[in-house]
């Protein structure tokens, strides 16, 4: 997928709950092979967005469309076809806890493919060892880390080869290291396998490595307050509240 | 890489194998992903298989698209090549592919080794064993437990979560009052029913007033109280504790300096205990209503029924088996906590957890049924 050619359009997006209106006509793209990142203080819509891109929630207005399909009007097999690329990577893993990290990889493509056993088993395999966890496989989500969930997690989404991967607070919880360690991890799968990553964090020293672009949304005007580079936009944003958030200082306009 | 082209054309994988001076071409033309990898994987091993060549060929050129399922059948090729010791070489694949294909071939392929077998049958005896044992020295601390939370409860009043006491009582007792009225009331009538026929053959159907008296009183008023309050109150003791343990509420109350025992369990039980003797009453009653309904149908007035009933149960009957259901509810609820406070993580631990708070709910309600049987026998009640 070229880095020219938008695969997420959302168009004139309005997020409601209960008739409160929580972000307020949004409009961006997101294109091929980028790591796209949605920052922003808490509770500012963040998550929100992101649930409403996967599908999980009902836009009060708008069209968010992947790969030219609109998740938000698709039913039956055209939003399965969507479904199926993209992988969602949540902020606990999700992942099973009666199955081993080898059986969570494998359950989507035991549903989707007509792949032979040995065949889903070696794949399933491939993607734990491409996040570095091919040792762990047979151990169950309990029996490991929060980072090696995060990673299981990620080999998960992969199963499938999906275009667009989202990835909720990869780094929340995580010590430095093992969050730089994900960072490379998403860097690498960005670079080697043309997969889009929509990143949801407000984690700095995460969005400096691996943000190819972020909009950085505001619960104030429950808009998209900036967009662009995070270093220019640390450094040149003409916001003053975005540039005191990347220089974390705390005396940011409230 | 071009993921668009397997959904305007050729999606299925198409092989083709040529042979020449042992060697194995092996031609994959369109879209080797993870929907149409599998109409392709077997065909491919297969032609390796029965060819066995020493040089394998894939001819890659007219490959549209690869992705990891792709990526998973070329390596697999090549690992089988190269267990007999044969030549791999994949050509003409689009450099994107190729670089995917080696971001993938550090995967070794081979499973870690599972974990070892559980053992004979005579270790997992043992091991049952020692499970078992652990689990009745967590059972006799935490009754230890439990018994000094209820004494510095006693002494001081005012450590005791009144407000929860009192919800729980209106959820385990009020809210279970129709439940175990009905059931109360069908059982006295099923078993009026049951024994006057053959009461009835020796002209002994007054005596069924005795059978309902007594073993209403006595035995199954308070058992049934105590089945239905481990079914609805026991499970949710352990379910809502077992919530609490896995969204780590407990340990901030431990680490609060509040005792979880005191603060959760402690108004629990005594919400259990006060409820379980009332609610043992009305099932008891209840099922002298259903005895007295087929009394009536069987022509006896009502009087001579409670004559009978009169003649036939003592105090020490009802105290007997209001003594049984304090009991009851201190084990219900008891172990409807501890089960809730014992939950592990995961998706499944509330659930066992549940489940084992009514299992185990059950079992010692048998035991101390028994224990009570005994006694109350010794003490020619």
């Amino acid at each position: 997928m070229e880095r020219s050619i938008p695969i997420i359009r959302v168009k004139q997006f309005t997020a409601a709950y209960d008739g409160v209106v929580l972000l307020n006509d949004l409009s961006f793209d997101v294109y091929g092979g980028e790591v796209f990142v949605i920052l922003g203080g808490s509770g500012c819509g963040k998550s929100t967005m992101l649930k409403h891109m996967i599908g999980l929630y009902q836009p009060a207005a708008g069209a968010i469309l992947i790969d030219g399909e609109d998740i938000v009007t698709a039913q039956g097999p055209r939003r399965l076809a969507i479904l199926k690329k993209i992988g969602v990577m949540y902020q606990q893993g999700a992942l099973f806890g009666s199955m081993t990290l080898l059986e969570n990889v494998r359950l989507p493509l035991e549903e989707y493919t007509d792949l032979p056993n040995d065949a889903i088993d070696h794949i399933a395999l491939m993607k734990l060892q491409v996040v570095g966890l091919g040792a762990a496989a047979l151990k169950l989500p309990d029996e490991i880390s929060g980072g090696m969930r995060k990673r299981a997690a990620i080999a998960r989404a992969m199963a499938l080869d999906p275009q667009v991967l989202f990835l909720d607070e990869p780094s929340a919880g995580l010590d430095p290291i093992t969050s730089a360690e994900l960072d490379r991890l998403i860097v690498s799968l960005s670079r080697n396998l043309s997969i889009t990553f929509v990143v949801v964090t407000h984690e700095l020293p995460s969005i400096y490595t691996i943000a190819d672009r972020v909009i950085m949304l505001d619960k104030r005007v429950k808009a998209i307050v900036a967009e662009g580079q995070p270093q220019q936009l640390r450094d040149h944003s003409e916001n003053a509240w975005v540039r005191q958030f990347f220089n974390r200082d705390a005396t940011a306009v409230a | 890489m071009n993921r668009d082209a397997d959904q305007t054309g050729e999606r299925v994988p198409l092989l083709a194998a040529t042979q020449s001076d042992g060697g194995l071409v092996l031609t994959i033309s369109g879209s080797l992903d993870s929907r149409t990898t599998g109409q392709a994987w077997q065909p491919a091993l297969e032609a390796l298989r029965l060819a066995q060549p020493r040089q394998l060929t894939i001819d890659a050129s007219r490959l549209t698209y690869c992705d990891g399922a792709g990526a998973a059948l070329l390596l697999e090729l090549g690992r089988r090549q190269s267990a007999h010791r044969g030549q791999y070489e994949i050509r003409s694949l689009d450099p994107a592919f190729r670089a995917l294909v080696d971001l993938y071939s550090r995967s070794s392929g081979e499973l870690p080794q599972p974990k070892a077998a559980q053992g004979s049958f005579l270790e997992q005896v043992g091991r049952f064993g020692v499970l078992l044992w652990n689990d009745v020295t967590k059972l006799i601390a935490f009754v230890g437990e439990l018994s000094a939370a209820l004494a510095r409860a006693a002494l001081r009043p005012r450590i005791v979560r009144w407000k929860e006491a009192w919800l729980t009582a209106e959820l385990a007792g009020v809210n279970a009052l129709p439940i175990v009225a009905l059931l109360g009331f069908l059982l006295g009538l099923i078993m009026a029913f049951q024994s006057a026929i053959p009461l009835h053959q020796f002209g002994a159907d007054i005596f069924v007033a005795n059978l309902i008296g007594l073993s209403m009183l006595r035995e199954l008023g308070p058992l049934l109280t105590a089945i239905v309050l481990a079914g609805r109150s026991g499970s949710a003791f352990a379910a809502e504790l077992g919530t609490m343990k896995v969204s780590e509420e407990i340990d901030a109350l431990t680490t609060m300096g509040l005792e979880p025992v005191t603060f959760l369990v402690v108004p629990r039980v005594i919400a259990a205990v006060a409820m379980t003797p009332l609610l043992s009453v009305f099932a008891s009653l209840l099922g002298l209503v259903g005895g007295a309904v087929v009394m009536l149908s069987l022509g006896f007035p009502l009087v001579t029924y409670l004559i009978q009933l009169q003649s036939a149960v003592t105090a020490g009957d009802m105290v007997g088996g209001l003594a049984k259901s304090l009991v009851f509810g201190i084990v219900v609820a008891a172990i409807g906590c501890l089960r809730g406070l014992q939950t592990k993580s995961g998706a499944s631990a509330v659930g066992d957890s549940a489940t084992r708070a009514v299992v185990s709910g059950l079992v010692l309600i048998t035991v101390v049924d028994g224990i009570f049987a005994v006694v109350l026998y010794s003490l020619g009640w």
